[in-house]
């Protein structure tokens, strides 16, 4: 009996150094090695990640480039992983993230991030990135994170097919758009498409029609808590988003927002409001730029640009900051943006970008990034933190059943008095 | 029973890391959630300033919660009701020595070995507004309009596009009910049915008579496994549906990632996590003590 009581203290006293063992001999990523971390798993994505991993790899050939994707559309899983990995003191040297209060309210306010403005400075890039980006990158006057690539979120894409067979004109603000939009429902067409099955998309569109009845200054205002809600232009916002939906398509509850931009494509709806990632889609598509779709920027909103963007940053306690630092030189330089996004399907962030590597969508998208009026987009993390976002999320989640503009509007303000930046 | 005292403490010693572990990871974190639900912790960095019941009373007060529970109750109560009396129904069919028994066996209980992701993937597109059930039934002349999950009516605090979502579940779950009442069935003596045959019961009164009372501790597990799957329910309606529009199709499981995972509101999803764990346990509390009260 001795004998098996023995027996059991021994098997426990293993079994439990083990478990300790396991934990101490944790792999630990070789010398000079780089993890790079983001959810770019598919598609253009991650060709262009690729590409610029090439670049680098030739520039620094002793450095050994780790890979790390989490799968799974706008980050939302990978965004799970990497706080895990944040909060558990073991964060990778450098990971992706949404530019603007995404990674500000939630990284850098934290105390998890390190300024990377000398990287700018010290290559005398200051000046080749439009001083609104530099604006929406910065917290507290130093710039937090290096953006790779621009994408534009107010754009109309629309069926010339449709419009030239209905004898119309592009809508260039919010009443000629509706004006429009009772023709095609007149004739049975869905004048909007819309793929709310993730209610981001529903959050993506308002954040165009906001914009188009208040303007760029007071649409940034509101962003920061100083506007109210009840304000008459925001509130026309709500209303016109309210009015639109009775031109939506009948399933848009079903769609993702790939399906209604394809919608377009095929003729079985006239305009949909969505990012210049849609361009890449149609691209890919085989279909053609002028005969299957084009685009204007969405009702109300020339001259603007709403922006978001993926950017890198560095995190305090990265394990091999040195490399860190490389790859975000190579993330700010002409040589790397050019190498990502006309793969990627996204302009450059700098102003000087090599027109002659992009397509033509993208070469328009560039004239205007470069004289437009630019403000962050509130659907992709730009303008607000993310509590905020979920919150409109679920807002919008039940504004666009009910279209009950009072009571969203208060819902709204109720959010904006919790989340927007008090100071 | 008889145990030697020496065998206790072995058994004690063999069992004490598992159940270690086991302490720690599953109660010591339900009770971390519970202190995590009285905290002010809402973004990354802990922060655990007490504030009472504060969280609670911002989930009730959302209309999403709200929501979740109301389709949380309606979609417990359909699919177990469903899944008993349609898996009964399929395990008579057999017992009743149906031809083709083995073969339709294997296809009735099929569903149960796909996950859930799998089950929504299909159903999502089956029952897809425009491109699914609905245009096949446009094909042969119907005038379908019914927006399946996601419609937004409402029948008395049921959300319709509910619907959607049981069929799939119970579709599923249905055939492992029957392979539960099946084995009952089969336990069942034949001498006592044919007495009862032979004293002149018709085939609905040996049912109710002698069938059910005897599979009733059946019946009563089956709702349990049911119960807790449909109270924690998360995978399905993830890839079916997702919150749906105004939350038609939300479940608190969704909540709770998403004000968790995406919105950094820690305390408020321990929150909700606790609401769960608080529903399921007012289902298998019960359970569990009648259970051992049985054994005694």
């Amino acid at each position: 009996m001795r004998k098996s009581f023995l027996i059991a203290v021994l098997v426990f006293l293993t079994a439990t150094t083990m478990v300790f063992a396991q934990g101490a001999a944790e792999p630990k990523p070789k010398s000079n090695s780089l993890e790079i971390f983001s959810w770019w798993t598919a598609g253009g994505e991650a060709d262009g990640l690729q590409a610029m991993v090439d670049v680098f790899n030739k520039k620094y050939p002793g450095i050994e480039i780790i890979n790390a994707t989490v799968a799974g559309g706008a980050g939302t899983n990978a965004k799970a992983v990497l706080a895990t990995r944040m909060q558990g003191g073991n964060p990778p040297d450098a990971f992706q993230v949404h530019a603007g209060h995404e990674l500000i309210d939630t990284w850098v306010v934290a105390d998890f991030m390190e300024p990377v403005t000398f990287i700018l400075e010290d290559n005398g890039w200051m000046d080749k990135f439009p001083a609104d980006v530099i604006d929406i990158i910065s917290y507290k006057g130093e710039v937090y994170s290096i953006p790779v690539n621009v994408h534009r979120s107010n754009v109309m894409w629309y069926s010339p097919k449709l419009f030239k067979k209905y004898n119309l004109a592009v809508p260039n603000t919010m009443d000629e758009f509706f004006k429009v939009a009772d023709v095609f429902k007149a004739n049975g067409i869905p004048a909007l498409a819309l793929g709310d099955n993730e209610s981001w998309a529903a959050t993506h569109l308002l954040e165009s029609v906001i914009l188009a009845n208040t303007g760029p200054d007071k649409y940034r205002a509101l962003w920061d808590g100083k506007v109210s809600w009840n304000d008459p232009q925001v509130r026309k916002g709500l209303s016109d988003y309210a009015k639109m939906m009775a031109y939506t398509n009948r399933d848009h509850a079903a769609l993702a927002n790939m399906d209604a931009a394809g919608y377009v494509a095929e003729g079985k709806a006239a305009m949909n409001i969505m990012g210049d990632w849609a361009a890449g889609y149609y691209y890919s598509q085989g279909f053609k730029q002028g005969t299957d779709w084009d685009w204007a920027p969405s009702p109300g909103t020339k001259g603007n640009f709403i922006m978001l963007s993926d950017s890198f940053g560095l995190a305090k306690n990265a394990p091999n900051r040195d490399n860190v630092i490389k790859w975000l030189a190579l993330c700010a330089s002409k040589e790397g943006q050019d190498a990502f996004n006309p793969v990627k399907g996204s302009i450059p962030s700098r102003i000087d970008g090599d027109r002659s590597k992009y397509d033509a969508y993208l070469n328009a998208a560039m004239d205007d990034f470069a004289s437009n009026a630019i403000v962050p987009s509130v659907a992709h993390g730009a303008a607000i933190s993310e509590p905020w976002l979920t919150r409109i999320n679920d807002i919008m989640s039940v504004f666009t059943t009910d279209l009950n503009v009072d009571k969203a509007m208060r819902e709204f303000q109720a959010a904006s008095d919790r989340y927007a930046p008090k100071n | 029973m008889y145990c030697p005292k020496k065998d206790v403490r072995l058994a004690v010693m063999i069992l004490f890391p598992l159940l270690a572990l086991l302490f720690l990871f599953i109660y010591g974190f339900i009770i971390w959630s519970l202190r995590v639900s009285f905290t002010d912790w809402n973004g990354i960095l802990p922060n655990m300033t007490w504030v009472g019941l504060n969280n609670y009373k911002l989930l009730f007060a959302s209309q999403r919660f709200q929501t979740d529970l109301r389709n949380t109750f309606f979609f417990t109560l359909f699919f177990i009701a469903i899944c008993i009396i349609g898996g009964f129904f399929l395990s008579y069919l057999l017992y009743s020595k149906l031809k083709g028994e083995s073969f339709l066996r294997t296809i009735y209980l099929f569903p149960l070995s796909l996950s859930f992701v799998v089950t929504g993937v299909l159903w999502r597109w089956i029952f897809s507004p425009e491109v699914g059930l609905n245009s096949l039934l446009r094909m042969i002349g119907f005038k379908a309009e019914f927006g399946w999950f996601t419609s937004t009516h409402s029948i008395g605090g049921f959300n319709v596009a509910l619907i959607a979502l049981i069929i799939a579940a119970t579709w599923q779950y249905m055939g492992y009910t029957m392979a539960m009442f099946l084995a009952g069935l089969r336990g069942i003596p034949d001498q006592l049915i044919e007495s009862a045959q032979i004293d002149g019961a018709g085939e609905f009164a040996i049912i109710r008579k002698i069938i059910l009372p005897i599979i009733k501790p059946i019946t009563f597990s089956a709702m349990i496994v049911l119960g807790h799957v449909s109270l924690k329910i998360f995978d399905l309606a993830y890839a079916m549906t997702g919150k749906g529009p105004a939350f038609v199709t939300d479940f608190p499981g969704l909540f709770m990632f998403e004000t968790t995972f995406r919105g950094n509101h820690y305390a408020e999803g321990a929150a909700i996590s606790i609401m769960m764990l608080i529903l399921v346990a007012v289902v298998i509390v019960p359970y569990l003590y009648l259970t051992f009260k049985g054994e005694d």
